[in-house]
């Protein structure tokens, strides 16, 4: 049945591409917007989930005419390219975007990628929305990378607050993959929880990426008997892994992460046992997510035959740079002045409920409004969804 | 130490079973088949999908994975390896065709089976505690018990049946094997195929336990060579001996040395590169191939 519903959905992507394609070279100017990150591999759940976010979007705005930038509607193709989670290919992925004269990308999703794709960027006038947390990719003199979503050393700080506060947490113990992104994670979560106060009761236990099996890694961060365990940096293949062993090897304390995880995932990996599992997430919550991003999940779902609630921090990247855009059309070919631009620009969130705005942050961070505004929604998993544990917004 | 002796247990009979079908193809055909990790996933994704999505019996999902997996490497072999053999005497051809075929199969479960990670609900409940000094969830000491099952039966039937004696021949010598009236193309065909099964096979048991995803291939076949390497390459003990020792190195190595960070595959690399220096035929291989 699945396989039948994902051949049905990759047909029906198939020919809607092919069928918006042809309308666009019909009707509008096309304006091209790149995606440069990790489609294949272990990690290819984080990129895929970008492309598609992009792809759906791209498809609704063309479905409906077009997006209107000053006095020109444009129609949106989205030029992707799979970095493998390799720093070298995540350059020639950039290098092909100059070719193709793109200003604006989204990604890469990882820091060593982002790092390796700046000097490509900053000489060929693009703008880049990585999901990455180097601070200085974001800090000046750098000024072309925006920070996708919210920062580990963002949102750990909140969630750990929270934890101390309601639910009595007193010591924690981290658990990290043994590459960058994960242990510079792990690392900034450490000293934010030491910071807080919180007792760290075991920060050296890494596993490798293509592990399989956590009971071996776990047991010795278990014999700690932490209040709170955190995944540092864990991605949604590991994560209801290494959540079934930690409640196997009998933890009962709460498990938590700073990255967005999928809800399905969870529940085909781990059942009831990640019931109570704190992940962040975007907007999707019944409580929290508008009718738009009701029917963007739905687009999604029609094609590529499910959604991936990793989505509701991705649907952004590309909102902000057309919102942006519609602020300054100037900027289509001028990312000087998309900078500009970015420090005044405000339009409503049409993701959201409520007043929520489309903004850039980013001064407490790096000095320099160079993150999207991405709401800090702290989810808590139960029974098969996600509920809404706190929102809270990033400066 | 009882846990780690039940860790290295349960690690040591899965890896064995995933080194056992790589081993044999080898053994067979001369052929490294690098595309053995993506038949692993294919295992496990047909599992997830008749026995996660469709709700049929565990038992029925393994035998699907099985049947899947003898069929797609009967085809793999019949279509691809044996033309290839025949038509080409340098070894690197076979090798640049499962690294092909690697990177196909990868390319055709990510639009088939999508790119999450999958997992299916647990086959037995609960966990054994021993005083939290032995720590298993029962499926895992019921997975690892199939796992022996299973290594014993490859075994049996290997040393007692017929088509059994016809592989080993031809794995000793295939000209020899030809001359004695072993039909060779025949017998290839279904070696490859008992190696792709058994790939699905533990696939499919594993699933119950990793869950699968698209990216597990690859870091498999790097597993299972480095199993193979250490028992030596072709032997059918040898590979079991190398899962073994790979399942208990990584056991101790993740217990001991777990406060110092990832270093316990920094020094399995390490000891393996002294190993095959000293001895690079591995433990049961002989020196001439």
């Amino acid at each position: 049945m699945q396989r039948r519903t994902l051949m049905k959905a990759a047909l029906t992507a198939v020919t809607l591409t092919a069928l918006g394609t042809s309308a666009a070279v019909a009707e509008n100017p096309v304006l091209k917007i790149g995606f440069v990150g990790v489609t294949s591999g272990p990690a290819a759940a984080w990129g895929i989930s970008n492309q598609r976010s992009m792809e759906t979007r791209a498809a609704w705005i063309n479905e409906t005419g077009g997006v209107t930038i000053g006095d020109t509607t444009y129609d949106i193709e989205i030029v992707s390219f799979d970095d493998q989670k390799d720093p070298k290919r995540a350059i020639a992925g950039m290098e092909k975007m100059a070719q193709e004269g793109i200003h604006y990308v989204v990604g890469p999703n990882v820091d060593d990628g982002a790092a390796a794709v700046r000097p490509v960027a900053e000489a060929n006038g693009i703008m880049y929305f990585p999901y990455a947390f180097p601070k200085s990719l974001y800090e000046p003199p750098a000024s072309n990378a925006v920070l996708g979503m919210v920062a580990n050393y963002q949102s750990g700080p909140a969630i750990y607050k929270y934890l101390m506060d309601e639910k009595g947490v007193k010591s924690v113990a981290f658990i990290a993959a043994n590459e960058s992104d994960p242990l510079s994670q792990r690392d900034g979560g450490v000293a934010a929880a030491e910071a807080l106060g919180l007792d760290v009761v075991s920060a050296n236990v890494t596993y490798q990426v293509d592990t399989t099996d956590f009971t071996p890694v776990l047991t010795p961060v278990m014999r700690t008997r932490p209040d709170l365990l955190v995944l540092s940096g864990v991605s949604p293949a590991n994560a209801p892994q290494l959540i079934r062993s930690a409640r196997e090897l009998g933890f009962e304390g709460i498990i938590s992460t700073e990255t967005a995880q999928d809800a399905g995932v969870l529940a085909e990996g781990a059942g009831d046992l990640a019931n109570g599992f704190i992940s962040v997430g975007g907007a999707s919550t019944p409580e929290l997510a508008s009718p738009m991003m009701n029917e963007f999940v739905q687009r999604y779902t029609d094609m590529f035959g499910e959604y991936n609630d990793e989505s509701n921090t991705k649907v952004y990247a590309l909102e902000y740079i057309l919102e942006t855009l519609k602020a300054d059309p100037a900027a289509i070919s001028d990312v000087d002045a998309f900078k500009t631009t970015m420090d005044s620009f405000e339009a409503p969130n049409p993701y959201m409920n409520g007043d929520a705005k489309l903004r850039y942050v980013g001064m407490s961070s790096f000095g320099q409004k160079r993150q999207v505004a991405v709401p800090l929604v702290v989810n808590v998993y139960k029974d098969g969804a996600f509920e809404t544990l706190f929102v809270a917004e990033v400066d | 130490m009882e846990q780690i002796l039940a860790n290295g247990v349960y690690l040591g009979s899965q890896y064995a079973m995933i080194a056992l079908g790589l081993t044999l193809i080898f053994a067979l055909m001369n052929v490294l088949n690098f595309a053995h990790g993506q038949m692993y996933v294919i295992g496990g994704f047909v599992t997830y999908t008749v026995y996660g999505q469709l709700g049929l019996p565990f038992v029925v999902a393994l035998v699907m994975s099985c049947v899947t997996l003898a069929i797609l490497g009967a085809l793999i072999e019949k279509f691809l390896f044996a033309p290839v053999i025949k038509g080409s005497a340098r070894e690197e051809s076979t090798m640049l065709l499962a690294a092909g075929i690697a990177f196909f199969l990868d390319a055709l479960i990510l639009i088939i089976f999508g790119e999450k990670q999958r997992g299916v609900p647990k086959i037995v409940n609960g966990v054994f505690n021993y005083d939290f000094r032995l720590i298993m969830p029962y499926d895992r000491i019921l997975i690892c018990g199939l796992a022996i099952l299973s290594i014993v039966a490859f075994i049996g039937l290997m040393q007692y049946t017929k088509t059994g004696r016809a592989l080993r021949a031809l794995a000793q010598d295939r000209t020899a094997a030809q001359l004695m009236g072993v039909n060779v193309d025949r017998y290839s065909m279904i070696g490859f195929a008992l190696g792709a099964m058994l790939a699905g096979l533990v696939g499919g048991l594993l699933v119950t336990i990793t869950g699968v995803n698209l990216g597990m291939g690859g870091p498999t076949s790097i597993k299972a060579f480095m199993m193979v390497m250490i028992g030596g390459a072709g032997v059918i003990s040898g590979a079991i001996w190398g899962g073994i020792i790979l399942g208990f190195m990584e056991a101790i190595g993740l217990a001991v040395l777990s406060q110092y960070g990832d270093i316990t595959y920094l020094l399995i690399f390490i000891s393996l590169m002294i190993f095959l220096a000293i001895r690079p035929q591995g433990l049961m291989g002989k020196p001439w191939g």
